[in-house]
């Protein structure tokens, strides 16, 4: 039991150094890989331009269950046109990278994985190794860098729907007042405290989901078994990764 | 897919990310206003300021002319010293009087100013002559139950 557990713990910290270790060599065979830039952008086109439409659906459905509720509480208090500072603030802050990311995991981290994970299990990976070519230049660094680059731009387009969701259900659906709407959300939202560090969150978002993506796709044990396991653990140790890195982030940006 | 048609996608779909970036810095933002390019910085003193935070507006008439940029507490003078940045576009008499308000019933607080009439104007690093403190509901109740018993054996 207790053999097991020390298995366990060393078999973590193994993967995580080989992590590091893959990280660095992405970025290593990065420049590599930016010379056939087709490639980046094929990743990108898959990551990011194919999640758009889920991404855009939910960033309008939250914005409006947030347009709802919000109502709901403030118009207690008398406060209804404080619903475009409630909407804009959570929005940009916290649930637009955080939800886009979430959703980026499972839409595309995952795809990712099981892409990479069927490569090496039909020996693709090795097959190229052969051919001299470096897997990790042709095969790993664009998807990486595909996801890097398509995250801000999906939690940023998440923000900008919800908050039109918002906008709809409190101005055009309940009759807050459409000026105090947005002037109270200008007053409140402030450009670099708010809307920058939200874009800097979905960029550390999007190299936690992507990294983590392209290595268990690297990592996994190359069979049906092992590919599937793979992309769960993706799917986990994604939404792991960015709630805890979002409570770090947060308690760096917002303290004070 | 061809390669071409992707290179249009994702053109598409960048430039849509930018659309959402500049949507979120201008309309919620509201970038154009939050900062003052030129601006001077001014001085008051308050002996209470309740709940005024760094970044509450500066406002005469109503109309935002600066910012609150740094709160201070003065151990020689037992007061809390307020910087204002105003936008160098106005500029107010010496007299101008500071006070600590508060937009609405729960409303922030900001810093409202009163000009005066003095013929000369307020320099970068001058301080406010005369200031109004924030007020404290507890001793406006204070207030109020000291008058009413000083009231009640008239009657």
């Amino acid at each position: 039991m207790i053999r097991k557990l020390g298995a366990m713990v060393v078999e973590g910290v193994w993967r995580l150094g080989f992590a590091t270790r893959f990280l660095f060599l992405l970025l290593r065979y990065s420049g590599q890989s930016f010379t056939r830039l087709h490639l980046t952008l094929r990743e990108i086109y898959f990551s990011g331009v194919l999640s758009l439409l889920i991404i855009l659906v939910s960033g309008l459905f939250v914005g409006l269950v947030l347009g709802l509720q919000g109502y709901e509480t403030l118009q207690r208090y008398g406060s209804s046109e404080a619903l475009g500072v409630l909407v804009a603030l959570s929005l940009t802050r916290e649930l637009g990278p955080v939800v886009a990311g979430l959703l980026f995991a499972s839409r595309a981290g995952s795809a990712v994985t099981a892409e990479i994970g069927l490569m090496k299990t039909t020996e693709q990976l090795k097959a190229m190794d052969m051919m001299a070519v470096n897997p990790i230049a042709r095969v790993a660094a664009p998807r990486f860098w595909g996801g890097v680059i398509s995250m801000p731009i999906l939690a940023a387009l998440f923000s900008a729907m919800g908050i039109l969701g918002g906008w709809l259900i409190g101005v055009a659906f309940i009759g807050v007042d459409d000026g105090a709407f947005w002037s109270q959300m200008q007053a409140a939202v402030d450009i670099r405290h708010d809307i920058i560090n939200g874009v800097i969150k979905s960029f550390v978002f999007g190299v936690a989901v992507s990294l983590i993506a392209v290595f268990e796709g690297y990592d996994c044990v190359p069979t049906a078994e092992g590919v599937s396991r793979a992309i769960t653990r993706t799917v986990v140790s994604s939404a792991l990764a960015i709630l805890a890195l979002d409570f770090v982030l947060t308690s760096f940006m917002f303290r004070g | 897919m061809s390669r071409s048609t992707i290179d249009l996608w994702v053109g598409i779909f960048v430039l849509m990310g930018c659309a959402a970036i500049l949507f979120l810095a201008l309309k919620v933002g509201n970038l154009s206003a939050s900062s003052f390019a030129e601006n001077y910085t001014i001085e008051a003193n308050f002996s209470n300021i309740g709940g005024l935070k760094v970044r509450a507006p500066v406002k005469v008439a109503g109309v935002v002319v600066g910012r609150v940029s740094d709160i201070r507490y003065d151990n020689e003078r037992f007061e809390a010293v307020v910087s204002l940045t105003l936008d160098s576009r106005y500029s107010f008499p010496r007299d101008t009087i500071g006070e600590i308000l508060t937009s609405g019933l729960l409303g922030e607080q900001y810093v409202g100013l009163e000009p005066g009439g003095d013929e000369r104007s307020l320099k970068a690093g001058d301080s406010l002559k005369i200031t109004q403190s924030a007020v404290v509901l507890e001793k406006l109740i204070g207030q109020f139950l000291f008058n009413k018993a000083a009231e009640a054996p008239q009657q």
